[in-house]
């Protein structure tokens, strides 16, 4: 699994990142986590509010911090 | 499970709601309890006032803007930046301003997503003054400016903020779009490509709305709590202490330049916007005016240094300042109108 966080490097953006890897160690999924700082690479995914989570090349949260439990659904959802 | 779920979030903030009532309503009661016969304070003396405003003040703002973030968090998850891209695609220059502007005091915005949003706009070809109609509302007309004018100056000044501030906002973004910058955006804006497969239409169920108007409270109020306490304080030191007529001489409305210094003050003082409201309501009791007022507290949340060194990633300098420049003569002609009328 490819996961890559959007945003570049406001507190939402970090909590999305801790968040999400918790989310991984819980349901004990090995993903890389990339981190996408750049607003040209950003805007490629076509969102308008940041942060966002891409999982597989699908953006799956944009704007939001979702909860752990939230995230953990979204992981399941796309194995 | 999950129709449960909903109807028990659903439970949970009806059955807030009279509680709030409850408690809000009861605050002047409370308030006196605690400083008459709780510290027993003896009445009519300076220390006495300043104690009961911040008692009084600092829940009741607190509880308006719990209310107004939830509330307005719900009604933002019905918008988002698409929608309102799709509803601007093809508008022409007056109309299109006007829209944006309204459109963007609703559609969920904070600075840190500007530059991703003007991106998306400039790739839907929104007209730039267009655009920046969006740009210059979303952050003047929020939430949180609103409850502390509702709050501490009554609804005619809170509705005298959002109606000129929207003002600004279309006629601000009109003219700099018949000023043609296009080609003071950086040459890269103009070259991506964005993969329109990548971003799924969100379906949410009203339970996730509810859901992220808790997290909104979370996030707002958790992050102004302490600027509005800090703010109260000082207003209730300046409502106790500072004598009448104090400011007369540099807020007040014969002292023509008290306008524009107002707004350059304003302009580096963006993250503390939450916390100079109360501030300058205290002022105003001593002799400040209301033009001045209101165009220092527009300068203080519209136009802020952290966004435009934000927007210098996509706009060339001139531009930037064309936008400051422009909103900063919009915002000073509000605060001269307000001083000759008042």
């Amino acid at each position: 699994m490819n996961i890559k966080v959007l945003g570049p490097g406001c507190n939402n953006c970090k909590t999305l990142e801790s968040r999400t890897v918790e989310a991984l160690k819980a349901l004990n999924i090995t993903a890389t986590i990339e981190k996408v700082v750049n607003y040209a690479d950003i805007a490629t995914y076509g969102i308008m509010r940041t942060p966002g989570l891409v999982i597989d090349g699908k953006v799956v949260v944009q704007g939001h911090v979702p909860t752990v439990e939230k995230i953990k659904e979204i992981l399941l959802g796309s194995v | 499970m999950k129709e449960l779920a909903v109807k028990n979030k659903l439970g949970i903030a009806i059955l807030m709601l009279p509680i709030w009532v409850a408690l809000y309503l009861s605050l002047d009661w409370i308030t006196r309890i605690i400083v008459y016969s709780f510290l027993s304070l003896p009445e009519d003396e300076h220390l006495t006032k300043a104690i009961y405003f911040f008692i009084f003040e600092v829940p009741k703002v607190l509880l308006l803007l719990t209310l107004i973030v939830f509330v307005v968090g719900i009604i933002r998850t019905y918008f988002s930046p698409e929608k309102t891209r799709a509803a601007l695609e093809g508008k022409p220059l007056f109309v299109g301003n006007i829209m944006a502007s309204s459109l963007g005091i609703v559609t969920p915005f904070c600075s840190c997503s500007a530059i991703p949003l003007f991106l998306g706009f400039v790739e839907a070809g929104i007209p730039l003054g267009v655009t920046f109609s969006f740009l210059i509302a979303a952050p003047m007309i929020n939430e949180v400016a609103i409850v502390l004018l509702f709050g501490l100056f009554g609804w005619e000044t809170a509705l005298l903020y959002v109606s000129t501030g929207l003002i600004i906002a279309i006629s601000a973004g009109w003219v700099i779009g018949k000023l043609k910058m296009e080609r003071y955006v950086e040459d890269w804006v103009y070259k991506i490509k964005t993969d329109h497969t990548a971003v799924e239409e969100e379906h949410l169920t009203f339970g996730d709305r509810i859901d992220r108007g808790v997290e909104a409270i979370k996030d707002v109020v958790g992050k102004v709590w302490l600027y509005i306490m800090i703010g109260i304080a000082v207003g209730a030191g300046v409502h106790g202490f500072v004598p009448e007529n104090f400011m007369a001489s540099i807020m007040g409305k014969d002292v023509w330049w008290s306008v524009p210094l107002s707004v350059l003050i304003g302009i580096p003082m963006y993250s503390n916007a939450a916390g100079i409201i109360p501030i300058v309501q205290a002022l105003i009791g001593k002799g400040a005016s209301l033009g001045t007022a209101l165009a220092f507290m527009m300068s203080v949340i519209g136009l802020s240094l952290p966004e435009m060194i934000i927007l210098k990633k996509v706009l060339k300098i001139q531009l930037i300042a064309a936008f400051a420049g422009i909103v900063g003569i919009g915002i000073m002609i509000v605060g001269y109108i307000f001083n000759f009328i008042y």
